[in-house]
């Protein structure tokens, strides 16, 4: 203990702090001017709306403060994460309230400016000052201890990652090894400060949080402070509209590069494309480098899976796809001879079944539709039955939104006109975009799984159970993007024995032929189909079952074992 | 004046002096092209194809002949749908160069 109030090693710290808070002042008036004027509105009406403000509340403590959803991820990595992250917010507070039990300094007279100053630095140095309380110093060697011991995790990691279950881990440029270094050496030059008070040990602590602070703008360590006001504007129920600016901006910063997206997915099985994930597309848009954003954007197939996986729940398909927007395709479209396209349909049908392009190209998905609609006595029309206008989903994902709305119209045009309530879908890509972008105010979207389980359940339909095993698919866009893993499931159930897949439901891995990636190749494709036939044939199913066209085509060049479509199986079946 | 017919202007086409930049450009972007085997399962399952004159095998046609215009007026139809690049048996990802024609 020092009887002072001041030294000039402090100084190195304080410069840091001013500059970091002053940064994010500067960013948080940034991020929130950039925002769209009905989004700002959106966003401050969620702050005071009670259910989005507990939401806030419950993420803030259990997202920024405790890391639960690492801990779900990987427990060791979640422990890691914890003791180092929440270890030193504790070291951070403790040191604050002993500020208030602090006595006068003895033979030290505090008066005006003397008496505030040392709030600044004296939580961070209070070893070399004042005399701790024994409660106190307890817990604060107890607290860096724990620090420690995660670093400990993280050099392991950073050495052999497999030890801690992660296989690819983020390779960084220069800036982010040096602060990664600076953080590491923090807390070891602080306890031996503490444990030595020798002068040169302070000094290299301060300085270290200097350089941790004056580079943590400028690279990945910023998701410190991000993801806070990340998750203020994701419950506010925003979208980013541009890739680079307001809340896309936010979540930019707020990317930890963890790198827990690169082994979920599904183009890593190929090492040359886990450059193409979504940990480093964000580090690219971070960087500015938008010709690198742009062409893993379109590489992207938009399954979804690095969202399900992220540990701060960042949109990077929505990031991707405001990107594609932002450069969009240079074809002069002309789609004029949609007015011509008459329907097909007009009647007294309850039920107007779409069957989409994919669906069109299995045909048997169709007849085995036709077969069970009519087993179960269903009034039922065709909208599409010798090819119809493309739901405008493909368009969508080029990044050409006007022209998808055209088509849009169209299609919304036609089944207004059918006057059917229930519209009944094969293709789970048709399903997302209906579901989302469409404006069917009084009709029912449902996908065909869901459509055969709710007859199966209300007796309509009769099947007969077989002995065969079968294990399900989940396709990206049925499954990770609204949650429909059950109704599919029953119905399976209904028919034979469900096994389990290696991956399933929200991590199921992407059949490989997604129309949302324009520049992978076929080679690479069926490498992805191969490793994802691989997961599901893991408990040796008799047949792959799916409930996507687009799934099926794309298994069924690869697959040891045949693969169907649940409207296929349910149709066999039928009583 | 009108007689109820005409002669048409002659399709003829000289190869020597035909630009194939664009169609160059392609196969080097997208090698894959040069296994076409022109079999026409792109046209035969195309969604636009069912409105309209739309054919990727006549787009390569007309890009092979120098007609970079007429290809491009054909290209506007297209719905992006990717179905072409699904049923092509030789892995040709169509829809890709249907999309770098224009760039």
């Amino acid at each position: 203990m020092n009887s002072q109030i001041f030294h000039p090693f402090v100084l190195p710290f304080v410069l840091g702090m001013a500059f970091v808070l002053t940064y994010c002042v500067v960013g948080l008036l940034r991020v929130i001017g950039q925002l769209p004027k009905d989004d700002r509105k959106k966003f401050w009406r969620s702050l005071v709306t009670p259910k989005t403000a507990w939401a806030n509340i419950r993420d803030l403590v259990g997202d920024c403060l405790f890391h639960v959803k690492i801990w779900k991820r990987n427990p060791v990595l979640g422990y890691m994460h914890t003791a180092i992250a929440f270890g030193w917010f504790m070291i951070i507070v403790i040191g604050h309230v002993m500020l208030f039990t602090l006595k006068p300094l003895e033979g030290i007279e505090l008066q005006g400016i003397e008496r505030t100053l040392p709030n600044f630095y004296y939580p961070i140095f209070f070893k070399y000052f004042a005399e701790e309380t024994p409660i106190f110093a307890i817990l604060m060697d107890f607290f860096l201890l724990m620090i420690i011991s995660g670093i400990l995790i993280a050099v392991v990691k950073k050495i052999h990652s497999k030890i801690v279950g992660v296989k690819r881990i983020m390779h960084f440029g220069f800036a982010d090894n040096l602060i990664r270094f600076a953080l590491w050496t923090i807390f070891p030059f602080r306890l031996i400060a503490e444990k030595t008070n020798i002068m040169a040990f302070w000094w290299l602590y301060s300085i270290d949080l200097m350089v941790f602070m004056f580079m943590l703008p400028f690279t990945r360590y910023m998701h410190i402070p991000t993801e806070a006001l990340f998750i203020l504007l994701r419950h506010a129920g925003l979208k980013p509209r541009e890739p680079r600016k307001g809340y896309a901006l936010a979540q930019i910063y707020s990317c930890p590069s963890c790198g827990l997206c690169i082994d979920a997915c599904p183009m890593s099985v190929n090492d040359k494309n886990s450059g193409n994930t979504s940990a480093y597309f964000m580090k690219r848009l971070r960087n500015g480098d938008r010709e690198e954003a742009q062409r893993i954007a379109e590489t992207c197939m938009q399954c979804g899976k690095c969202v399900a996986v992220c540990p701060v729940s960042i949109e990077s398909c929505d990031i991707k796809m405001s990107q594609r927007e932002a450069v969009p395709y240079t074809i002069n479209s002309d789609h004029s001879y949609l007015d011509n396209v008459e329907p097909e349909t007009k009647g007294n049908a309850k039920v107007l079944y779409f069957a989409g392009c994919m669906t069109q190209l299995t045909p048997k998905i169709m007849r085995a539709m036709k077969q069970i609609m009519e087993a179960a006595d269903e009034k039922y029309a065709f909208l599409d039955k010798d090819g119809g206008v493309c739901c405008g989903r493909p368009m969508l994902l080029s990044g050409k939104t006007a022209e998808a709305q055209a088509m849009m119209a169209k299609n919304t045009e036609l089944i207004k006109q059918s006057g059917a309530k229930r519209l009944v879908l094969s293709c789970p890509i048709c399903y997302k975009v209906f579901k989302e972008e469409y404006q069917l105010e009084d009709i029912e979207i449902l996908h065909h799984s869901q459509y055969i389980d709710e007859l199966i359940k209300r007796g309509k339909l009769k099947v007969d159970k077989n002995d065969l095993n079968y294990v399900y698919h989940d396709p990206c866009e049925l499954g990770r993007a609204f949650g429909v893993y059950d109704e599919p499931r029953e119905v399976i159930e209904n028919i034979g024995h469900l096994r389990k897949a290696k991956s399933e439901k929200e991590l199921s891995i992407c059949c490989g032929g997604s129309l949302g990636s324009f520049n992978l190749t076929q080679q690479e494709r069926d490498e992805i189909t191969t490793n994802s036939v691989n997961d599901l044939i893991f408990n040796n199913p008799d047949e792959i079952v799916t409930a996507c066209p687009l799934c099926l085509k794309t298994f069924a060049r690869k697959s040891p074992v045949a693969v169907k479509d649940i409207a296929e199986v349910v149709a066999n079946q039928l009583k | 004046m009108d007689f109820g017919f005409c002669l048409s202007p002659s399709s003829h086409v000289k190869m020597d002096s035909v630009d194939l930049t664009t169609f160059n450009r392609l196969k080097e972007t997208n090698p894959d092209l040069n296994t076409c085997i022109a079999c026409g399962s792109c046209t035969a399952t195309c969604t636009a194809g069912h409105f309209t004159e739309m054919s990727f095998r006549r787009i390569l046609l007309m890009l092979q002949r120098g007609k970079e215009d007429e290809a491009k007026k054909m290209i506007q139809h297209c719905m992006l749908c990717g179905k072409c690049t699904l049923v092509c048996p030789r892995g040709i990802n169509i829809r890709k160069i249907l999309l770098d024609i224009t760039r």
